[in-house]
Parts: structure tokens; sequence; C-alpha cells
């Protein structure tokens, strides 16, 4: 077979690169979610997001009922440094609420 | 190295830093290194009835792993410089 080399395959981050300047959706460890503008990021994934809304979830469990009470907390942060060890992912915004 | 240079750029400015047991500092950027641990001055602990006990505490250093995030000022950063940056910078190991 031909020694053709395929420049075109694409590591992980470079996937990550093409979302620079865009609005990306990071999901973090203990349960929250970050949505903002990707200024910048390293091969650790520590990021630079700009306009971020974090959501953290918390389940409360009700001591009579034993019903499960999903709380979600927003905050909006205008300029943030996330430390690359606490993301899990990075995906382009979901189209959910 | 790239958020070593950046953290290098911000020396001077008021941060916040949130440490991943939820601890929030702020104080003036005194000086930062390659593992991004962060020293900090003239530091007061966000929500300190909380937190009481560092409330005499006036200038720490920050270990780098516990950090989870950093709240930047707003006019902290040229977002251009840090796409270019980023652009050259992240190439893959």
């Amino acid at each position: 077979m031909g020694s053709e080399e395929e420049s075109a395959v694409k590591e992980p981050l470079d996937l990550i690169r093409l979302s620079l300047d865009e609005r990306i959706y990071v999901k973090l460890r203990h349960d929250r979610e970050l949505r903002g503008k990707l200024h910048a990021y390293d091969q650790h994934l520590n990021m630079i997001l700009g306009d971020v809304e974090e959501t953290v979830t918390t389940v409360e469990i009700d001591d009579e009922t034993y019903e499960e009470i999903v709380r979600n907390t927003k905050r909006i942060v205008p300029f943030l440094f996330v430390r690359g060890d606490g993301v899990i992912l990075v995906a382009p915004p979901l189209r959910t609420s | 190295m790239l958020f070593f240079s950046y953290f290098k750029d911000l020396v001077g400015r008021e941060v916040t830093v949130e440490l991943k047991n939820d601890l929030a500092i702020r104080g003036t950027l005194h000086s930062v290194d390659q593992y991004l641990n962060i020293k900090l001055e003239n530091t007061r602990v966000i929500d300190q009835e909380k937190y009481p006990h560092m409330l005499s505490v006036r200038n720490c250093f920050i270990r780098g792993s516990v950090v989870r995030y950093v709240q930047l000022p707003p006019d902290g950063v040229d977002v251009e410089l840090l796409h270019d940056a980023t652009r050259r910078e992240a190439r893959g190991g």
C-alpha cells in the first residue's frame, strides 16, 4: 500500500480549537456545568471562559416522603479561569433549557 | 505555559480564587509559578461568617492543584491575544 500520510486525522484537542471564540458547554466534576465563550485552553484543558453561567445541581432527599428534590443553582461570572483537572467534557452548547 | 504567561501578566490585579473545598478568597495576585501555584496579598475570604478560620490571614500561598476557578477582572485580558496564543500552543503533545 502507499505510505500516504493522512494529516487530516484530528486529535480531540484540534476539535476543541474549532470552538475558540464560540460558546461551549463544559461538564465538570461534582455535578457542575458551565456555559460560556471559549477564549483559551491548553492540553490540560485549563480554560478561560467569558460570560459564563455556572449551574450546580444538588439532590436533596426529603426525610419523610423520601422524594428527591433536584435544585439547580446558577450564577454568572464575566470572566473565569477553569482548572483542567475538574473538566469531564467539552461540547457545543446543548439545545435544551 | 500559556496560562503561566497569562497569570504573570495579571500580577497586581484583584482576583477571586475559588478552591475545590468551596472556599473563595479574594486578593491581589502577587505571583504565580509554572504549576499555577498562586500567592495572594491583602486577602479576604468571601462569606467570612461561614469560614471564620481565615479571618486574620492577609497573605497566602495556594497550591495550584486545589484551585477550581479563578474569577478574573472583566478587563483583565485581550481576548484576541488569548485566541492567538491558544492556536499556537494547543498543537497537541
